[in-house]
């Protein structure tokens, strides 16, 4: 299982509490955990990437295991404790005034 | 008894003010969705318990809420708002074509008797329409499409499509305005557009008089008279008595004709209300009064309201959907501030009383009648 942390106000989002247990199927990419978010929340289509063109949003990052991913393709595989459910992928927003 | 519910967009979520018919005692529910901006809310006239939300974030985009018992529950509906067809550009500040791109709601428009379907004015400016509460969502996109769409340019805020004003005797008319191209007409349902701003006259702009690119903050019309339509303009409060054909400006004697909201009294369709805001670069009232200003000929006489509004030091703005009117008798006049005020008035604008006044800075506001 892929554990994923979202922000705040997207677990109010999705209703859910705490981490977000998912099952991916391989390979676990960036791409792979959101659409498998996007499938058990459909409410949070949309507020990670844009829909058409599957760019993460400019003010959300993607973490984990202490590295940023956020520019990583993708594509890219996600770090082997992400995939072994060690370490959580982590949805950061970007600290923001106001 | 009727009751009135006022529905607040704020900067950091949705309140919902409730009274009854005396509307002296309120009742508050918030914050909906606390964090986020509510750019806009409005209820079903079909169905006045089901309300329908623009959410939006610099974070997280656009999301739409639906509720269909009042605002006590919520369910986030369909965010897909596609451009359809060849996306095209748009003028951009410096000059060069700029492709159209979707940044959020500004405005929902509930269908005034079916409450599956409601339009959606967009930010890059469109038209988008659902015909099953919000499971999805298609663009109306002769209107983007327009001819004219190439010379379209932003204004300061954004190039919004912020009003959606429905002929209630005809389905087939439709208005709508954009800052900054102007006022535009559909005489069969949102299919084909032309503009309709013969008369007015912006002196920002290279051609004055030009068919297109005028910087329109809002319209309203009175449901009894749909070829009336009334006008604030960036400059200019402007009047329409054949659906937009041609306009006069009615600015008459107001202290100053730049603003944002107009509305049209509920019961008496000549009576209009604005809010005067000093200047383009000055978003606050003249002198730092707070004053609405009322025409009860609709046309050049204005009065100023003052009774309960603070006439010093008072320098917020009023937004352009931040203004609204209840059916009730005397009719109900309400609008919210950028300080966090919502002020309403139980006697058509004669007296005014804060119902609150320390809300996160006023998007929208809208008003529901009920029985």
């Amino acid at each position: 299982m892929i554990r994923v942390v979202l922000p705040a106000h997207l677990r109010t989002l999705a209703r859910h509490e705490g981490e977000v247990m998912l099952d991916v199927v391989p390979p676990v990419s960036q791409r792979s955990v959101i659409d498998a978010l996007e499938a058990r929340f459909p409410a949070l289509s949309g507020t990670v990437r844009d829909r058409h063109t599957q760019k993460r949003r400019p003010f959300l990052r993607f973490y984990a295991c202490e590295e940023d991913l956020s520019h990583e393709s993708p594509d890219a595989p996600l770090p082997p404790a992400v995939i072994s459910g060690q370490a959580p992928f982590l949805i950061i927003g970007s600290v923001a005034g106001g | 008894m009727s009751k009135v519910r006022v529905l607040v967009g704020t900067r950091k979520g949705a309140f919902i003010l409730s009274s009854d018919g005396k509307r002296k005692q309120w009742e508050i529910s918030g914050p909906h969705f606390g964090g986020w901006e509510i750019y806009h809310m409005k209820g079903s006239p079909a169905d006045p318990n089901r309300l329908y939300v623009s959410q939006t974030s610099g974070w997280f985009g656009q999301l739409i809420q639906r509720s269909n018992d009042g605002g006590k529950t919520w369910e986030a509906v369909n965010n897909d708002f596609k451009y359809e067809g060849a996306l095209g550009t748009h003028q951009w500040y410096d000059g060069t074509p700029h492709p159209w791109e979707f940044k959020r709601v500004w405005h929902l428009e509930p269908s005034v008797s079916d409450p599956e379907t409601v339009f959606a004015g967009i930010e890059d400016a469109a038209l988008f329409k659902t015909t099953d509460g919000g499971k999805s969502w298609h663009e109306l996109a002769g209107l983007r499409q327009h001819q004219s769409g190439p010379k379209w340019t932003p204004g300061a805020g954004g190039m919004g499509l912020h009003t959606i004003l429905l002929d209630p005797n005809d389905p087939a008319r439709i208005y709508i305005a954009i800052s900054a191209a102007g006022a535009f007409r559909s005489d069969d349902g949102g299919k084909s557009w032309r503009p309709v701003n013969q008369g007015l006259r912006s002196e920002y702009i290279p051609d004055p008089t030009a068919e297109v690119g005028h910087c329109v903050h809002r319209m309203a019309m009175h449901p009894s008279r749909p070829n009336v339509l009334f006008m604030q303009k960036h400059w200019d409060v402007m009047r329409s008595d054949n659906g937009g054909e041609s306009w006069h400006e009615i600015s008459g004697n107001l202290p100053t004709d730049f603003g944002f909201p107009i509305e049209v009294h509920a019961h008496e369709p000549q009576t209009v209300y604005v809010v005067p805001i000093k200047s383009d670069s000055e978003h606050y009232p003249p002198e730092g009064k707070l004053r609405v200003y009322r025409s009860r000929n609709g046309w050049m006489e204005w009065e100023g309201l003052t009774k309960g509004l603070p006439q010093r030091d008072c320098y917020v703005n009023i937004l352009r959907d931040a203004m609204a009117v209840d059916t009730l008798d005397p009719c109900g006049v309400y609008f919210g501030t950028t300080g966090g005020q919502v002020y309403a008035s139980a006697d058509g604008g004669d007296s005014w009383d804060a119902i609150v006044r320390d809300f996160p800075g006023v998007l929208s506001v809208e008003v529901q009648t009920l029985p």
